[in-house]
């Protein structure tokens, strides 16, 4: 893949007095799983929220396929079909998982649901992504288990035709067997032809699944490189000390000159 | 918008690729299904209709005349206003949020009614220059406020007050009961348009906002129909008769007829309609068991209620269903489809489960909950006509006293969750039964209404120790 389908150009932010992201370049292939990695408060989220449309943007450029775009509000952002999965997952337990996949965008008229059609395309995605834990798709959300959730909260973003799925650390709460089915899921997603950025603290997970891997460090991006192109202990000196040998940011006695 | 196509053009697994999902079950593994369910403390409406059996045997064993007929029908009547004012509450406390207000806006719009009735459509004339333009400016304020929130219904409601107000319908015209009581449930509309806006809008909580409310209303009533004044709206056949006429026989079987059979079409057509294109199913032995209990219960209660039930039956003639059963049965559909077929039910739903997650879905969180008290007091003035009429008259305490915290005590009882996000209008018909059931009763017993009063309270305790203790469970079980 040559093109990145999603790519951001000096995005800056500011809350107030507070400089979050510096200048950040990031870019998103379709059919690959980029790692977004960063200590707490290196503005990962930050960066989430400005292409999900949740913040805007002070500066920058972001493109989608090429060309540029602005993300002023989620629907902006669900208009290009990128979504985002987040940690606290957003389902209504009292629904089903039927009725959660399609919450927000029912399908029939406005006075008459049409059930039937949610059901089966809920089933059939459920099946495209080999989810085979669920019992039955008209289960309610609260019956379900960590990881079948996440399951769902990732499944609800591929119904949409998504180009960008972002997740946000979707196995921070799950078990070992969990998280295998969720990072299985992750690779399938980008086998779809789907462009995934995934956030995570675990780096055993990122370097199971993401094909590059994208360092934030104080708010800059200080590093994006090809996952085979980097160690492990390269990765966290990235992320504790923003550079890493030739990699992150330069050192200060040479950029203080 | 992403488009909701239904062919997905990504790669589709075989259906049999998902495992274990299975869409027909055997009665007999549905039946395992229910008890889980149970046991994992999804208890519904059961302990309602286990506890409403209990009473009903209680006091027919106590009492000789509780089971009779007249009685029967008298509970039904003297239980409806509750009940339905019950059922727009549902709405409320779906979203978790509550309205106290409910009670004494329904007084509001019986004593609009009434006064509308005593001084024959003169409305200007009974309220006094001062008091009719505060009252009118109220209704446009509403409207205006309906059309800010895009809430159309409310603000067309609370336009048509304001219009019949004003024209003022001729009083002995065939149609002038109708109209008022179309111009109760639109001055409900329009309070609740206000109380929506002050909740969903400027954001105070709604138990600050309606208890508010529900003192002002209070006043409201008190100044319409004046100290130690009263209506009475008895004379008027019409008002007169919706708590207290029936059907006739031909007309209670015709309504047995569209009722149980409009209740087995769409059941047995939706069942049918599952089950050829293969979803999920309830095992049809369990669905034919549904219909078929409804329909017997249906012609039983029919058949019970079509026979003589005067007390002096050689005088009078007293048979048929009352007029409270079909209103009853019409808003318990009505509300059902609302919340189970529309997508504004839905996201009713979906905003008491999970509000962040509605938001985040692009639901318009704040419009849904304004929207639900626009209901819950629009349902209420239908309740306030039912009262109204079982008495035959409006007096300052209408709606007043206990009657917001029975229907509250009501939709409880039946198993609609205080926390929001569970419940269903059947929980408020179920536990509004259970409620007239022990007032009744207890007063057939002579009973003081000491021992009424603290009876009830410990029936609506259980109830609400049940949704704790079942919240619990299912909290521990699915977590």
């Amino acid at each position: 893949m040559s093109e990145p389908i999603l790519r951001l150009t000096g995005v800056n932010k500011s809350f107030g007095p507070v400089h979050v992201l510096h200048d950040v370049d990031f870019a998103v292939w379709p059919g690959e799983v980029t790692a977004l990695v960063g200590d707490n408060g290196a503005g990962k989220s930050t960066l989430v929220k400005s292409v999900a449309g949740i913040h805007t943007a002070d500066s920058g450029l972001i493109e989608f396929r090429g060309k540029p775009v602005t993300v002023h509000s989620p629907r902006d952002a669900a208009d290009l079909g990128i979504e985002v999965v987040y940690q606290d997952l957003a389902l209504a337990d009292n629904l089903d998982i039927v009725q959660n996949m399609f919450l927000g965008r029912e399908r029939g008229t406005p006075w008459l649901l049409d059930e039937a059609s949610m059901e089966q395309a809920a089933r059939e995605t459920l099946a495209s992504l080999s989810v085979r834990t669920v019992k039955s798709v008209r289960t309610p959300v609260s019956a379900l288990s960590g990881g079948q959730r996440q399951t769902v909260a990732i499944a609800k973003a591929v119904l949409w035709d998504s180009n960008v799925v972002l997740l946000d650390e979707p196995t921070a709460a799950l078990g070992v067997a969990q998280t295998r089915q969720v990072l299985d899921l992750v690779r399938r997603l980008a086998e779809q032809g789907i462009g995934v950025v995934l956030i995570s603290h675990n780096m055993a997970d990122v370097f199971e699944v993401a094909d590059r891997i994208a360092v934030l460090y104080l708010g800059r991006m200080v590093a994006e490189v090809p996952t085979d192109e980097v160690t492990h202990s390269q990765v966290v000196e990235l992320i504790t000390a923003g550079r890493s040998g030739d990699l992150g940011l330069a050192r200060p006695e040479s950029a203080a000159i | 918008m992403p488009k909701a196509d239904p062919s997905p053009p990504r790669p589709v697994g075989a259906i049999s690729d998902f495992g274990i999902d299975t869409t027909v079950r055997t009665t007999r593994q549905a039946g395992q299904d229910y008890v889980a369910r149970l046991r994992g403390g999804e208890l519904g409406s059961l302990p309602a209709v286990l506890g409403l059996i209990a009473l009903v045997a209680v006091f027919w064993l106590l009492s000789d005349s509780f089971l009779t007929l007249d009685n029967t029908a008298n509970l039904l009547a003297q239980g409806a206003g509750k009940m339905i004012i019950a059922m727009g509450l549902v709405f409320v406390l779906l979203l978790g949020e509550i309205d106290l207000s409910a009670g004494t806006a329904s007084g509001v719009c019986a004593a609009v009614m009434a006064m509308h009735y005593v001084k024959a459509g003169n409305l200007l004339g009974g309220m006094g220059t001062t008091v009719f333009a505060v009252f009118a400016a109220g209704l446009l304020l509403a409207a205006l406020l309906a059309i800010i929130m895009r809430i159309w219904a409310g603000a067309a409601l609370s336009l048509l007050a304001v219009v019949i107000a004003a024209v003022g319908v001729p009083a002995n015209a065939w149609y002038s009961a109708w109209v008022e009581m179309l111009l109760a449930v639109c001055v409900g509309a329009a309070i609740g348009c206000l109380s929506g806006f002050l909740v969903s809008k400027i954001g105070m909580p709604s138990f600050v906002v309606t208890l508010a409310l529900f003192i002002a209303w209070q006043g409201v009533i008190l100044q319409l129909i004046g100290e130690g004044g009263v209506f009475g709206i008895g004379g008027q056949h019409v008002l007169f008769d919706v708590a207290n006429g029936s059907l006739s026989v031909n007309a209670s079987w015709a309504l047995f007829l569209i009722a149980a059979g409009g209740y087995a079409a769409v059941v047995l057509g939706e069942h049918r309609m599952r089950l050829r294109r293969g979803l999920v199913t309830a095992p049809t032995p369990v669905v034919f068991g549904k219909v078929g209990t409804v329909a017997v219960l249906g012609a039983l209660a029919t058949l019970a209620l079509t026979q003589n039930r005067s007390p002096n039956p050689d005088l009078v003639t007293i048979e048929g269903v009352p007029y409270v059963v079909p209103i009853v049965l019409a808003l318990l559909a009505a509300g059902s489809y609302v919340l189970n077929r529309t997508r504004y039910g839905r996201h009713i739903y979906a905003v008491g489960g999970n509000a962040e997650a509605a938001k985040r879905a692009g639901i318009n969180v704040s419009k849904i909950r304004a929207s639900v008290f626009v209901v819950s007091s629009a349902v209420a003035a239908v309740g306030a006509i039912v009262y109204s009429s079982k008495v035959g008259s409006v007096d300052p305490q209408a709606g007043g006293l206990n009657t917001l915290l029975f229907a509250v005590g009501a939709a409880v009882i039946g198993g609609t969750s205080l926390f929001g996000g569970r419940g269903k209008i059947s929980h408020a018909v179920i536990g509004g039964l259970v409620l007239a059931v022990v007032e009744n009763g207890l007063g057939l017993l002579h009973q003081p209404a000491a021992v009424v009063n603290i009876i009830t309270g410990l029936v609506l305790l259980l109830a609400a120790t049940v949704d704790a203790l079942s919240r619990r469970r299912s909290a521990t079980v699915g977590g």
